[in-house]
């Protein structure tokens, strides 16, 4: 991890194969997503998703099925992402059973571009934990400060 | 869904250098950036630039006192970008539940079809 990102996941009744479809599949995105999704699930492919009166361009990075599919979006800026502007969504889908998945997905952006691998690594070392258990951390110590 | 300010504060932090600044800020109330450039591992010059970026997104306000100038953090703003992530958070989270209802229905759907033939 070289960057700020949210992580979150959930159990599933249902195999792979059937969360596959609903994460990746067009008309069921706008059933948990988008309103409008136009969009080819394939690497590199450039899309299209709305969210009520604002959109913007996604593209696809990863399609791995049933296990991993990624793309990369910049919230509804009229600019077409790319590393630097937008943001990753990876999900992972990791069968535990027969009829049951774990979904995970992974949102993090922000990567700075001008950034060295040393910089990078120290960075990940120093935020395995994420941005947000670091806020946390930080509101916490605030709190305290303030209170003394 | 982030806003543009949302994104000025995602940046400010972005940086190891600036959370450890921000990190100092906060354990220690109002300092200097003397006071600052003497606890980090890198130049008066890095903090000064570091502590900028920090005031444009607000986080951070300056004062002067004497002929010192003293930073300290903007609790509020702190405070709207950590809720700012928890939304995030939140907005996934319905959204994966989203999809295990789907998924889950329409595997049931499958399973009835297969086992009523």
């Amino acid at each position: 991890m070289t960057d700020l990102s949210i992580e979150r996941e959930i159990l599933i009744e249902a195999p792979a194969e059937v969360v596959w479809r609903i994460v990746t599949e067009p008309d069921q995105m706008t059933l948990w997503f988008a309103s409008r999704v136009d969009l080819e699930v394939k690497p590199g492919a450039h899309g299209y998703m709305e969210f009520g009166d604002q959109g913007g361009p996604v593209v696809v990075e990863a399609v791995d099925p049933p296990n991993r599919f990624s793309f990369r979006w910049n919230h509804p800026r009229e600019e077409e992402p790319a590393i630097g502007n937008s943001m990753l969504v990876e999900f992972t889908l990791t069968p535990e059973g027969e009829e049951r998945t774990r979904l995970r997905v992974v949102e993090s952006g922000h990567e700075l571009r001008d950034w060295s691998d040393t910089e990078k690594q120290r960075y990940a070392d120093e935020h395995r934990e994420g941005w947000g258990v670091f806020l946390d951390r930080l509101t916490g110590a605030l709190a305290e400060h303030q209170s003394r | 869904m982030t806003t543009q300010a949302d994104d000025e504060l995602w940046s400010a932090v972005a940086d190891p250098s600036r959370l450890r600044v921000l990190d100092l800020l906060v354990s220690n109330g109002e300092v200097s950036a003397s006071w600052l450039a003497g606890r980090v591992p890198f130049s008066r010059q890095a903090v000064s630039k570091h502590l900028v970026v920090l005031e444009e997104a607000g986080l951070v306000s300056r004062r002067k006192q004497g002929r010192e100038v003293l930073y300290q953090v903007e609790a509020n703003r702190l405070d709207q970008a950590a809720r700012a992530m928890a939304d995030l958070a939140a907005q996934w989270d319905r959204r994966l539940g989203a999809i295990k209802r789907l998924a889950e229905a329409a595997h049931a759907e499958a399973t009835k079809t297969t086992r009523q033939p």
